[in-house]
């Protein structure tokens, strides 16, 4: 395994009784990058997402992260050796779940702080709570933060010890557009420092805006993997020209050349082309298009 | 912080290792889970109070002597002692480890570097304190109030340290245990509470546990409550009151080996059953 890959993840299976959840997914994330899971719900990320960070067992398929298997590192107390591997496997990755467990009794400091002792080479805890936007809040007990505050306390423990690789699983569901922005920056933050991020979303637009790559899950399986203004093939996919004829019928046509029909339609209309509207698909379009929906 | 000097040490074993040791991980633990129960009113009350209060109601309701000069009262305090150690390991454990693994606290515990055994040892130290201030608490408001003679021999006190200890332990693994019966975070107070109740009541708690139904006393000797019980009334009767314990005496020996068959059952399941996630999350 090269050292550059942080995630390898050859004909991953899982099913749930009859439900297959995950159909023989094959996946590279590499180290560095920052890699968006998007599909709608139901799909197979969080399935996907938490055999990747060793909290579910696979029916069958071959998983690495980070060189080690997380099957073996869940399993550590099997064997001390194991375990030992697994402790150190665990200190290496960061994860934020969905909608994780509060310590409601607790300070946001009391908590971080606690967290911190876990890691053999924590961060500084007072500046990752600052890091999170939470340093007004040290001091205030969990259960008092609003719900994008908890997800930032939520980021805060999955970054306290340094991780090599972050896992963020729907880290913005339930925001309000302003939080989702500065948590946004937050995550660039965090990959500008070299951290890779693998995260799952069903936003088009927060893929679109962290994602150095996308992979598209639909019924368990990855669709494509793509950077965002790739997906689709979407730059290279036909404009659609459309005008009003002098009778003030709609026509359009589909072209790989749209400069040239609108200079076309110039000459024809002597000028201002009635109603002229340029549009290529939108990434939603594709997406949907991916998905199943049309 | 001391450094030590390895000479020849390999330069690939690079990075200080900062992460406390693991005595200091369990300790950071216990107070960490000690604070959480401070600064829950619901356990304060619960498990804290309900030993205290049912002590001030009974202990005044009834003065029956039951001879060999031994009152309801001191029979009913040893009882709440036993009760209490009780609801701070097996109660206490039983009810909040589903809500902690409902929340997906445990969860979160399993994503980080700490070693599983840490959790468990949090858990026991917070189950030791609360339980050796609230026997402390129990004792105090008996001798103030109730005339409870406290043990006046050596052998007495160690007694009532390796009763409890052990009655403890067996409470405290199996409330480990009973916890991954509890399918929601609300469920674990109704597997737990009737369970405890039924026990409190054909153990010997509130009533003389030889005034008990023949068959209620055998089906009370499968569990360790009743052998708490009798084991803490060898420490605060007197000797001659053994005589009219069912076995004749206090028999200190089969309540050694009973609580202690209790602990290995309650780690065999414990180790066997535990769950870090709860039933929804696979």
């Amino acid at each position: 395994m090269s050292d550059d890959v942080a995630i390898r993840v050859r004909g991953l299976r899982k099913a749930y009784g009859d439900n297959v959840a995950v159909a023989d997914l094959d996946l590279d994330v590499h180290r560095g990058e920052v890699f968006a899971l998007l599909g709608p719900n139901g799909a197979g990320k969080t399935t996907t997402v938490e055999i990747l960070e060793g909290y579910r067992h696979r029916d069958a398929g071959e998983v690495q992260v980070l060189g080690i298997d997380p099957g073996a590192a869940a399993r550590g107390s099997a064997a001390r050796t194991v375990g030992n591997a697994g402790r150190d496997w665990r200190s290496r990755v960061g994860i934020v779940l969905q909608g994780t467990g509060e310590f409601d009794e607790l300070t946001v400091a009391e908590v971080v702080h606690h967290f911190a002792g876990f890691y053999p080479d924590a961060d500084d805890p007072d500046k990752v709570i600052a890091r999170v936007g939470l340093a007004g809040k040290a001091r205030a007990r969990t259960h008092t933060l609003s719900g994008g505050q908890k997800r930032r306390l939520d980021v805060a423990l999955g970054i306290i010890g340094r991780p090599e690789l972050l896992f963020l699983d729907e880290p913005t569901t339930g925001f309000d557009p302003e939080a989702r922005r500065e948590f946004w920056e937050l995550i660039r933050d965090l990959a500008a420092a070299g951290t890779t991020i693998v995260l799952t979303t069903h936003y088009l637009d927060e893929a679109e805006a962290l994602a150095d790559r996308v992979g598209v899950i639909a019924a368990g399986r990855l669709v494509e993997v793509a950077p965002p203004n790739r997906l689709g093939n979407r730059q290279e996919a036909l404009a659609t020209v459309s005008w009003r004829t002098p009778e003030g019928k709609l026509e359009s046509e589909r072209s790989a050349t749209p400069t040239a029909l609108v200079t076309e339609l110039a000459a024809r209309f002597a000028g201002e082309v009635p109603g002229l509207t340029v549009t290529r698909p939108t990434l939603e379009d594709i997406y949907l298009q991916m998905i199943g929906h049309r | 912080m001391t450094t030590t000097t390895k000479p020849a040490a390999p330069v690939t074993a690079v990075a200080p290792n900062r992460r406390p040791g693991p005595a200091r991980l369990a300790l950071r633990q216990g107070r960490l889970e000690i604070r959480q129960f401070l600064r829950s009113r619901e356990s304060v009350v619960f498990t804290l109070g309900f030993p205290i209060i049912m002590v001030l109601i009974f202990a005044s309701i009834f003065d029956d002597d039951l001879g060999s000069g031994v009152s309801y009262t001191q029979y009913f305090i040893t009882g709440m002692i036993a009760t209490g150690l009780m609801t701070v390991s097996f109660q206490n454990l039983g009810i909040w480890i589903p809500i902690e693994r409902d929340r997906g606290v445990l969860k979160r515990y399993r994503g980080t570097p700490m070693p599983k055994w840490v959790w468990f040892a949090g858990k026991v130290l917070m189950v030791l304190v609360i339980g050796v201030v609230m026997t402390a608490l129990l004792l105090a408001v008996s001798v103030a109030l109730f005339d409870l003679r406290l043990p006046s021999t050596t052998a007495a006190w160690l007694t009532f340290g390796w009763v409890s200890a052990l009655g403890i332990t067996a409470c405290t693994l199996c409330g480990i245990a009973i916890s991954s019966l509890a399918r929601t975070a609300r469920s674990g107070s109704a597997v737990v509470t009737p369970i405890a109740l039924v026990l409190q009541f054909i153990s010997g708690v509130f009533f003389v546990f030889t005034n008990l139904p023949t068959w209620m006393q055998q089906v009370a000797a499968i569990f360790p409550l009743k052998w708490m019980c009798q084991g803490l009334r060898a420490v605060f009767l007197p000797e001659s009151f053994g005589a009219q314990e069912p076995g004749g005496s206090f028999e200190l020996t089969r309540v050694a080996l009973v609580l202690g068959a209790w602990c290995v059952i309650g780690l065999v399941l414990c180790l066997t059953t535990f769950r870090w996630t709860s039933r929804r999350d696979g």
